[in-house]
């Protein structure tokens, strides 16, 4: 029969020879290839000292962000929520009195916004869903809790935090920019 | 019968104790860092700096472990297993030269527990004396499991330790002496004993990592067919016990290695040192352990590098290759004498 690939090879099946069936040349070859792993660098990475770095579009635990006066970009339009093929978004919009104009940038903010986390399959369809580039994909990963409630995160943990000098990190977010302005 | 005699010897046996215990010990870490640094790991370091609390910390948590003794076993030979197992572990290590004698305020003090002149005799009984706390601990168990692993060991050493002797006779018709001190004496310099017996000491060591029940020939504690092997229901320092007992093990044949075609505490250009004969003494004991250390490397060196043999293929190496080929050894050793003297 005439082979559809050129990938198959015939079985080869001699006796063995003298050396093989005395087994020490090949077990002596078996040791210097461990021994040349011995001198070899580690794989490890010491996780909570050295975190392994991720691509810039790594998809992690969400954040809500921050505008550059600190004041919070999400108006709780729930474009997110209806985006969200695992349905782990739940929110509540309420409108922006007046004297709360460095919290929430729009009249209208979410009161409430929570992400189940046992839900959530980490798409980042909300992500592409935000108009107002309010939520993203964080690189952080450690997500832990001892019961359920813990895992649906409330915007106490959602919200970017602001450092004491009240404006925003962003050397993370230009880099997120980079990566998209070079695709 | 002085007191003087007395004491040293005390202070020796002690002191032995304590070392082979303490290598024992860090053997453990030890064997954890080699197999990582031979899988481009680095093994535990959280333990004190380069996890050097470890052994303590694997120590502790035996101690603190639940001790289960299965209510179908026979309970004094479950207690009296790894007892055995320990004490013939700890005992081999009486007729080991480990050094030469120290002059101690004008008086020898020999660094040799006991200096018996069968003293490979001496180890060779008390290591098959070994396989009977693995025996009893397995059967003692009430498992089938455990029976199976003990089975395996008791035969498995019961065959090996066969082709380990005919090996040791073609040595000792180079030496001519059973003393392990004698030995140690004649291979002075570069004279050592693996340079005539090479094949010998290929026999010796692979038997040697039969005996000790070390990969490539762990078939009595196979986890991917025996769940433990002969400590399946062994838990809590019982179960430590045995572990102990192996790495105790690994270093007695280590030394016994060393001792027997290593040259035991000599070193090539020992006299050209210009050293006083106790400092001599003192760097000789250091060879020696260099020696051992390097011997248990190559014991890991061997676990994490080589699968594990079939059962068959144990008992036909051991039977149908080991076997013959340490008789042809002994007829080598024999006409070579006859053609050289």
């Amino acid at each position: 029969m005439e082979p559809l690939t050129n990938r198959s090879k015939t079985l080869v099946r001699k006796p063995m020879n003298l050396a093989e069936r005395a087994y020490l040349p090949v077990i002596v070859g078996g040791m210097a290839i461990t021994m040349k792993h011995f001198f070899r660098k580690k794989a490890t990475i010491q996780y909570p000292e050295v975190k392994r770095e991720f691509a810039p579009v790594y998809r992690g635990v969400h954040i809500l962000k921050r505008d550059e006066n600190g004041a919070e970009r999400c108006t709780a339009c729930g474009l997110c929520a209806l985006s969200c093929p695992a349905e782990a978004i739940t929110m509540t919009a309420a409108e922006r009195k007046p004297g709360e104009e460095l919290l929430y940038r729009e009249e209208k903010y979410a009161a409430v916004y929570e992400i189940n986390m046992l839900r959530c399959i980490f798409c980042g369809l909300c992500e592409e869903a935000c108009p107002k580039e309010a939520i993203f994909l964080s690189d952080s990963i450690a997500i832990a809790n001892y019961d359920r409630e813990g895992l649906v995160y409330g915007k106490d943990r959602l919200v970017e935090p602001m450092d004491p000098k009240g404006h925003i990190n962003t050397v993370e977010e230009a880099e997120r920019q980079k990566w998209f302005k070079s695709r | 019968m002085d007191i003087f005699f007395l004491l040293s010897k005390t202070i020796l046996v002690v002191l032995i104790f304590t070392i082979s215990l303490v290598v024992a010990m860090y053997s453990t870490l030890a064997e954890r860092k080699v197999a990582a640094f031979l899988q481009d790991r680095i093994g535990p370091n959280r333990a004190g700096p380069l996890g050097i609390l470890q052994p303590l910390a694997d120590g502790l948590k035996f101690f603190f472990k639940e001790e289960i003794i299965p209510n179908a076993s026979s309970k004094f030979l479950f207690i009296a297993g790894p007892g055995i197992a320990m004490m013939t572990a700890t005992m081999t290590s009486a007729v080991i030269p480990w050094g030469e004698p120290l002059t101690i305020a004008g008086r020898q003090v020999s660094l040799q527990v006991a200096d018996i002149n069968i003293g490979i005799l001496y180890i060779f009984g008390v290591v098959s004396l070994g396989v009977y706390g693995v025996m009893i601990g397995g059967w003692a168990s009430n498992n089938k499991f455990s029976l199976l692993g003990a089975v395996r060991a008791s035969s498995q050493m019961i065959s090996y330790e066969l082709a380990m002797g005919m090996s040791v006779i073609a040595l000792l018709m180079i030496t001519g002496s059973l003393s392990l001190k004698t030995i140690v004496e004649q291979q002075s310099g570069w004279h050592w004993n693996v340079i005539y017996q090479p094949l010998g000491f290929l026999i010796f060591i692979v038997c040697a990592f039969a005996e000790c029940n070390r990969s490539p020939f762990d078939l009595a504690e196979c986890e991917s067919e025996l769940v433990g092997g002969y400590h399946t229901e062994y838990s809590s320092m019982k179960l430590g016990f045995y572990l102990f007992a192996e790495y105790i093990n690994m270093f007695i044949s280590s030394a016994v290695i060393s001792t027997l075609y290593f040259g035991g505490y000599n070193f090539p250009f020992i006299h050209s040192l210009g050293l006083s004969p106790n400092w001599l003494s003192i760097v000789g004991v250091v060879v020696f352990f260099a020696k051992i250390s390097f011997f248990i490397f190559f014991f890991m060196w061997v676990r994490w590098t080589i699968p594990r043999f079939r059962y068959d293929q144990l008992m036909k190496l051991g039977w149908q290759v080991l076997l013959p080929l340490s008789i042809i050894n002994i007829l080598l050793t024999g006409g070579a004498m006859a053609f050289f003297k």
